[in-house]
């Protein structure tokens, strides 16, 4: 049989095979959804997947810190059920304020890492052992043969691993750029609150941006920060409007 | 005479005669010397010490208990860590001790004696130099040795390794020379290790030395499986476990690995020690393997569900135990509330495994998602005495406040210290222009100078 003849059934069902390939993981794994459409309408599997590795990162001047970034895992873990796995090289967050976000204290255990290696060592550790049902690093350098080492060990539990980017120096702030393995790319910064009718600080605002997402397009978005639940919300004083115009540079699509 | 510290300080000294003592000091409390009942009481400690710090120790002479550090100071963060705590745990128990690490036991020996206050850790690979200025009676030798050697005018280590070897050997015998290589490492000195009675215990001698990593793996996996059974037939399960290798050279190379519960399980157990076999040094070859449960606790089969309506939530035991044993067990924890409204006093580390206490904080006022862990002092802006700054410089970057909340008045912990019973710190909640969140304080309520200093702090980034 000559290849020019392969009649058309075939090659459905051949491209139909190939997506089963490409896209095993997503096909087998659950989803985390944020419950906010817009957003979870860009995220090809409708929310956040199970058993792949995600990257979040701080933006504006305290994007080193990422205190909103942080904040935005805490919410993911609040909802989630199980324990969660934090490996961090300075010991600076404030329990307190994860609770606030739902991520009751109980849940949480800390690894104390010495340095960024090791960090992503306890990772690999903790989704390959599949007890946890979050595990988060917080690291400032991420390979591209690390980030693939805690996909493949995130795909064989099913357990969600995020990367959470800080730097304390300028020049690992660059690295965040760099391609790693991560389904998906997100950065958090912080965006003046809506003004109450009376002095005060409302509820925080973020920018959320979705800079890469596999098998998705970047987007970007206006949303109010994790309430007492870990829930984001979409600010109420613009509901009806369309995501953020995307900034130039996201328009070329990245291969996945 | 021995001594002990209240008896120094009322000026009595080692040496003295009994009746001058007691002439001294009315109430003085003197005790025969019973050289049996120190020993037994040395080797409970030194046993104490081995179910807690390491895999290999033993007594050393009638006053000191020699520890074998390699392969088990990783659990207590470092060299230095290690002898801190083993002396502040010795003192919390009454009973004064000093310590030293070295790479010898002459060294750590004469170190501990002569130079450590109460802790001494002499760098890595020292040689013989660090023991050139300690005297020659830290050398471990019989009195009369010492005596003739301090008659000859030989008062440190330095002259006796300036001398030349051969005249010492024939005036003092071979041992003279035998204690001084062994302080400096040029000889080896291995310790035998102590082991209680009723230790469970399994072991393996090689005909054929071994040395390849895969070997020791597989006959480790021998060793926990024999242990196992063992551990089963008690009703048993292992907190502490020591694989103790002994080279041809007659070295010994140690790992230890704890477990924060109590485990039986072989396949978990061997995964522990198979992580460290790198750390093992096969030298020549390896002809004697010993796997000894060092610290034992009741293992009884647990229910696992209350009721078959529950989610069975996956166990961590495991995967703490594994990073444990990588960074160290005081790395790794849960963080708990503490009744405090002093925000860095809020919380405090627990076990990662210990009791849920699904206690929380009070969530009534926002917390930051960092606390920076000293508050950095701020140029600030402000009116007195309760408003919050309208703009502030923080690490170099001045940044102008939108909106602010607060003040959330913190009183200081009178009951902990002086300094505290009227202080004051005034929380703000500040946003910056560009909608970065910042909390910060000033140290004292704006107007009385006796409730702090009245200048601002920057405490935490909220998200």
């Amino acid at each position: 049989m000559s290849f020019a003849t392969v009649p058309m059934t075939d090659l459905e069902s051949l491209r139909t095979r190939i997506e089963t390939i490409q896209s095993r993981r997503t096909r087998q794994t659950s989803v985390l959804p944020f419950g906010i459409p817009v957003l979870d309408s860009r995220l090809p599997e409708g929310g956040l997947a199970r058993g792949v590795l995600h990257e979040i990162a701080g933006g504006g001047r305290s994007g080193g810190d990422a205190p909103a970034a942080a904040l935005f895992v805490a919410g993911i873990a609040a909802r989630t059920k199980g324990k969660v796995l934090w490996c961090l090289t300075r010991p600076d967050l404030f329990a307190p304020a994860l609770a606030q976000a739902g991520l009751a204290p109980d849940r949480v255990i800390y690894v104390e890492a010495q340095d960024d290696k090791t960090v992503l060592a306890c990772m690999e550790e903790g989704l390959a052992h599949g007890g946890p049902v979050l595990v988060v690093g917080e690291t400032a350098r991420l390979s591209m043969t690390a980030s693939r080492r805690l996909n493949l060990a995130a795909e064989k539990t099913g357990a969600l691993a995020i990367v959470l980017r800080r730097w304390s120096r300028p020049n690992e702030a660059a690295d965040f750029g760099r391609p790693t393995a991560a389904a998906t790319r997100w950065r958090i910064s912080a965006r003046p609150a809506a003004p109450l009718p009376a002095p005060g600080v409302g509820r925080a605002r973020w920018h959320v941006e979705l800079l890469r997402c596999r098998g998705g397009e970047p987007a970007a978005y206006e949303l109010e920060a994790c309430d007492e639940t870990g829930r984001l919300a979409l600010p109420s004083d613009l509901p009806d409007r369309p995501a953020m115009p995307r900034p130039a540079h996201l328009n070329r699509r990245r291969a996945g | 005479m021995a001594t002990n510290q209240a008896a120094r300080a009322n000026g009595l000294r080692v040496g003295m005669a009994a009746a001058r003592a007691s002439a001294a000091l009315v109430e003085l409390i003197i005790q025969d010397h019973d050289p049996a009942a120190d020993a037994a009481a040395l080797e409970r400690l030194a046993i104490w010490i081995l179910e807690r710090f390491s895999p290999i120790v033993a007594v050393d002479g009638g006053d000191g208990i020699v520890i074998d550090s390699t392969g088990a100071d990783h659990l207590h963060g470092g060299e230095a860590a290690m002898l801190h705590r083993l002396v502040d745990r010795l003192a919390g128990a009454g009973i004064t001790a000093q310590a030293a690490v070295a790479d010898t036991w002459g060294a750590a020996h004469a170190l501990a004696r002569h130079r450590a206050d109460p802790v001494c850790v002499a760098p890595r690979r020292h040689g013989a130099d660090i023991l050139k200025d300690l005297p020659v009676a830290a050398l471990r030798l019989a009195e009369e040795t010492r005596d003739a050697l301090s008659d000859l005018g030989f008062a440190t280590i330095g002259d006796l390794l300036a001398a030349p070897r051969a005249p010492l050997v024939l005036r003092f015998g071979e041992t003279l020379i035998a204690r001084l290589d062994q302080a400096s490492g040029r000889r080896v000195e291995p310790i035998e290790p102590l082991r209680p009675a009723d230790i469970i215990e399994t072991h393996r001698n090689f005909a054929e030395p071994i040395g390849a990593a895969e070997t020791i793996a597989r006959h480790v996996g021998k060793l926990v499986v024999a242990l196992c059974a063992a551990l089963e037939a008690k009703g048993l399960g292992v907190r502490r476990l020591d694989l103790v290798c002994r080279r041809v050279d007659n070295r010994v190379e140690a790992v230890r690995i704890s477990t924060a519960r109590p485990v039986r399980d072989v396949a978990r157990l061997t995964r522990l020690l198979c992580d460290k076999i790198e750390t093992i040094a096969p030298g020549f070859g390896i002809e004697r393997m010993s796997l000894a449960a060092t610290l034992v606790e009741p293992l009884a089969p647990r229910q696992k569900l209350a009721a078959l309506t529950d989610e069975i939530l996956p166990d961590v035991a495991g995967l703490v135990d594994t990073i444990a044993n990588r960074v160290g067990e005081d790395r790794l924890y849960r963080l708990a509330p503490v009744e405090s409204d002093v925000p860095e006093r809020s919380v405090r580390r627990i076990a990662p495994l210990a009791p849920e206490t699904g206690h929380s904080w009070r969530a009534d006022w926002p917390r930051p998602t960092r606390l920076l862990r000293r508050p950095e002092p701020i140029e600030t802006m402000a009116l007195l005495p309760d408003h919050p700054p309208v703009a502030f410089t923080w690490r170099g970057v001045r940044r102008r406040v939108r909106t602010a909340d607060g003040p959330e008045r913190i009183f200081g912990e009178w009951w902990k210290r002086d300094v505290e019973r009227s202080a004051v710190r005034d929380y703000f909640q500040v946003e910056a222009e560009d909608g970065e969140r910042f909390w910060i304080f000033r140290a004292g309520n704006g107007e009385d100078a006796a409730t702090g200093s009245q200048r601002w702090f920057l405490h935490g980034l909220f998200a």
